[in-house]
């Protein structure tokens, strides 16, 4: 519903708004430009004074007015000729012309009502109605996507529109917020739909009849600073009953031209009062800076425009057309999708494929879309859910979860339910998992246990498959293929080789830096910036699925560094290890912010076992600010695949790593990296009293046993390691 | 204009129906090249004493502007009735305004001023722009105005 109240008014307004907040930028400027140059009244200098000096200069001055920049601009008659100037209030006398800045008046025109008059005017208040809606509904989608309204400010992932959209958004939501409220006001103002009323006194009938009173020596002016003036009429000569009329920002005032007496004073009412300051915040004028700033930010709008139509169209391209699609009542097999950026759709599109292919009669649908009712020939029921922000619905899952907490009993075809999301988030696959235990809690009989599949990893969704494909009793193999990034030529400069003995061959590739474009570098994209940790894309010959390695290097170690081990039948890391100084790889990096050691002085412990040491080695090599670093590393033989044995043991002399602790698996007393983190059990709970964080890369075997071992050292504290997760002060990279 | 007497006959005193006692005159008035935007224009009568009578036309729809025309909002104190029914858009700069209006004999050749109040967005007001008595004679003499006015004429 937010997503629509965003999504709609966003793409119908999108050209409107871009008109809008481009010509209220530029007019943004000149009130700060005119604060700037007009020439100011010294403190103090009363408005008898300014007004006397004019009329030395300008014998026939009618009209005196300050604008809330300063400017005190004259209008008189000399000889029958009107004559107008900005005045410098120090002598009097004319510095400049009055006339209206054409450039200012043709974009105040356009940016209030496109040239068109009444119907211009209304469209720009629709746009600004859109404005306003949109940020209130987007303001709403940061929250949800970032995990609540404290974290506004949180780190952003996905793709780079997306990225670029928030991040604009979340500082200039407040300006834009502000302008488009201030701008309905205006409009309703200007449609007399506001009750203000004027609040002038009304006009005297008993003047003096006198004239001719200098004006110096009426009192009311000369107790008036030239500060809060706004505008003084003089009496229309030759006309015995006209009247001097002072307004300032108290109000309006006549005085009598013969006699100088005041004859009349209202105060601005409360409406006026409210109103002139939502003029002041649109305009600026008088607020310069807060102008200056509101432009800047109205000055986003065209970059969220173009970025929120780029998100729109990825999220429906990345939706794919399912071909025989089934409708709901006809098929066995129902697959619904929730899905948030469109990425689970394309799975679901695979599973399809798969399965009409093995002879099964298949529907797709959004998971919102379920309706037991609707689903008559059901015989088992396939869940794919991704996880919005903090373990929410993503978008075509919405309300799901009530549609089955609301079921009577469950149905009798089974169910299974499969979590897409990214291990680096606190609440990995959250969504899913609720699904499942709460169909559990309904007693809905399981087709499959509850599993995951990690960044859209096609190796995952194919093990999978391979599991419903028994519990179904056919065979299927899913080759899921991701939209892949484009790719760069590696060139291989080095290898080191380990583990040759135990069958187990592992290599320590390292490739030359590519070429980065000046577009890449300004950007940050490609391999113009990676840090250790963040994945490495390599897409084997005779296949358009990438695999993902965890780099071992940074940028700026001027290597791209990567850790592969051979596996049995394992199409690239076959290519991979066989690759000689000179050869090449297709790959392309892709970040992975949750898995980074951040700033800090705050102790790391690192635990990794096998290849896990990539990533982990990459944090050594680049801690040069001696942060102390304690590595649990778990191996083998330490004769055989001890990875970056050497280089650890000089990183110690160096002081960039504290301590080394390592398991040995083939040894007569065999022992694995959970067992040593055991065995320091009172030094690792000293560390995250400190407030260590602690990083784990390696086998998915692994990463449970560490985290069994880290929940009974935490016990004592009365810690979880849910309890770190949830800090963000114990992540892993697992696979 | 023709449809619009009907209103202005309730809305004002100035202008009659009967055929017989009133006349139709129509008022030009052309604008010279200010720079600015549209200005507003309000067309009105006083009499022999200088006492406001009666608004013929307003040119230039958004009340919020009137306390610029300064002196007829002093004299009419704003009332928006005053112009009911007999308001228009601004006249830009360079245009001309033409109205036709069935106005009364008796405010011919009797001491009635016809005056036009100008203003201008972020530019000066000029209240009695122009001020000209309503005489069979004066029909057709143009007048020029101070500021924004270049000429101003009503013909019988």
């Amino acid at each position: 519903m937010i997503r629509a109240l965003h999504r709609w008014p966003g793409l119908l307004a999108a050209a409107l708004l871009i008109v809008l907040t481009l010509s209220g930028a530029a007019l943004s400027v000149f009130p700060a430009a005119e604060r700037l140059t007009a020439p100011q009244a010294e403190t103090g200098l009363s408005v008898a004074t300014l007004a006397a000096r004019i009329q030395t200069a300008y014998p026939g001055v009618e009209q005196i007015r300050r604008s809330p920049s300063g400017q005190i601009t004259a209008y008189w008659f000399l000889d029958g000729t009107p004559g107008a100037a900005v005045i410098d209030p120090a002598t009097g006398a004319g510095v400049g012309s009055a006339d209206p800045n054409q450039v200012e008046r043709w974009l105040t025109n356009l940016h209030r009502s496109l040239f068109l008059g009444d119907g211009g005017r209304i469209a720009m208040a629709l746009g600004a109605a859109a404005m306003l809606i949109l940020s209130v509904s987007g303001s709403v989608l940061v929250a949800r996507r970032a995990g609540g309204w404290r974290r506004w400010f949180a780190p952003l992932r996905g793709p780079l529109s997306g990225r670029l959209h928030v991040e604009i958004a979340r500082v200039a939501v407040l300006g834009l917020a502000l302008s488009s409220m201030t701008a309905l006001w205006m409009s309703a103002s200007t449609f007399d739909l506001l009750p203000i009323t004027s609040s002038a006194p009304a006009f005297p009938n008993d003047v003096s009849g006198e004239t001719g009173i200098s004006i110096t020596s009426i009192e009311l002016l000369g107790q008036t600073p030239v500060a809060e003036l706004r505008d003084l009429n003089f009496p229309y000569p030759g006309d015995a009953t006209d009247v001097f009329t002072l307004k300032t920002d108290q109000g309006t005032g006549y005085l009598d031209q013969g006699t100088g007496a005041a004859l009349g004073w209202t105060d601005l009412t409360g409406w006026e009062n409210v109103s002139e300051t939502i003029y002041m915040l649109h305009t600026g004028q008088g607020a310069a800076f807060l102008g200056i700033l509101l432009g800047l930010m109205a000055l986003g709008v065209p970059v969220l425009g173009v970025t929120g139509v780029l998100v729109w169209l990825a999220g429906r391209r990345s939706r794919p057309r399912i071909p025989g699609n089934l409708p709901a009542a006809k098929a066995e097999t129902i697959l619904l999708v929730g899905s948030e950026g469109g990425s689970t759709w394309g799975f679901a599109a695979t599973l399809h494929q798969a399965l009409r292919a093995a002879g099964q009669t298949v529907h797709v649908g959004p998971m919102s879309d379920f309706d037991l009712a609707h689903h008559a020939k059901a015989q088992r029921f396939v869940i794919l859910a991704a996880t919005y922000g903090d373990g929410d619905a993503p978008e075509t899952a919405k309300g799901f979860l009530d549609r089955l907490k609301a079921l009577g009993t469950a149905p009798a075809a089974p169910i299974a339910v499969l979590g897409f999301g990214d291990r680096s988030y606190p609440e990995y696959c959250g969504y899913a998992q609720r699904v499942a235990e709460m169909a559990k809690t309904r007693g809905w009989n399981m087709l499959l246990p509850f599993d995951t599949i990690d960044r859209q990893s096609p190796q995952d969704f194919a093990r999978w498959g391979r599991l419903l494909g028994q519990a179904l009793g056919i065979n299927l193999e899913l080759v899921h293929q991701p939209i892949v990034p484009p790719t760069e030529m590696l060139t291989l400069v080095s290898r080191r080789d380990y583990g040759a003995e135990m069958q187990a061959p592992t290599a320590i590739l390292r490739f030359a830096l590519p070429r980065v474009t000046l577009w890449q570098k300004l950007t940050g994209q490609g391999f113009a910036r990676f840090e250790a940790g963040d994945l490495l894309g390599i897409v084997p010959e005779g296949s358009a699925i990438p695999r993902l390695y965890s780099l071992a290097s940074d940028r700026r170690d001027g290597f791209v560094e990567i850790v592969v081990k051979r596996q049995p039948s394992g199409l690239c890391s076959a290519q991979l290890t066989q690759l000689a100084p000179g050869d090449t790889a297709k790959g392309y990096i892709r970040r992975n912010p949750g898995f980074k050691p951040g700033k800090g002085r705050a102790p790391l412990i690192l635990i990794g076992a096998g290849t896990g040491i990539g990533p982990l080695a990459g944090f050594i090599r680049g801690n040069k600010r001696h942060r102390p670093i304690h590595l649990f590393f778990g191996m083998r033989h330490p004769q055989n695949d001890f990875l970056y044995g050497q280089d650890l043991a000089d990183w110690q002399t160096e002081g960039r790593l504290t301590r080394l602790d390592t398991a040995v698996s083939r040894a007569a007393n065999p022992s694995y990296v959970q067992d040593t983190l055991r065995a320091e059990g009172t030094e690792v709970a000293r560390l995250i009293r400190d407030g260590a964080r602690i990083m784990v890369c390696g086998g998915r075997g692994m990463a449970t046993g560490v985290t069994d071992a880290l929940a009974d050292i935490l016990k004592p504290m009365g810690l979880t390691p849910q309890a770190l997760r949830a800090e963000g002060r114990y992540v892993e990279d697992v696979y | 204009m023709k449809s619009l007497l009907a209103t202005l006959a309730l809305t004002t005193a100035l202008t009659l129906p009967g055929l017989a006692m009133a006349r139709p005159v129509t008022l030009t008035t052309t604008m010279n090249s200010y720079g600015g935007d549209g200005a507003y224009l309000a067309l009105y009568v006083t009499d022999s004493s200088g006492a406001y009578v009666g608004s013929l036309w307003m040119a230039g729809g958004k009340s919020k502007y009137y306390e610029h025309l300064s002196d007829w909002y002093r004299a009419t104190a704003g009332d928006t009735a005053q112009v009911n029914g007999i308001t228009g858009a601004s006249v830009g700069a360079g245009r001309t305004l033409e109205i036709t209006l069935d106005l009364a004999d008796a405010l011919f050749d009797a001491g009635y001023t016809l005056h036009i109040d100008a203003a201008v967005e972020d530019m000066r007001d000029s209240p009695n722009e122009i001020a000209v008595p309503l005489t069979t004679d004066g029909a057709g003499t143009s007048v020029t105005g101070r500021r924004y006015i270049a000429d101003f004429t009503y013909d019988m």
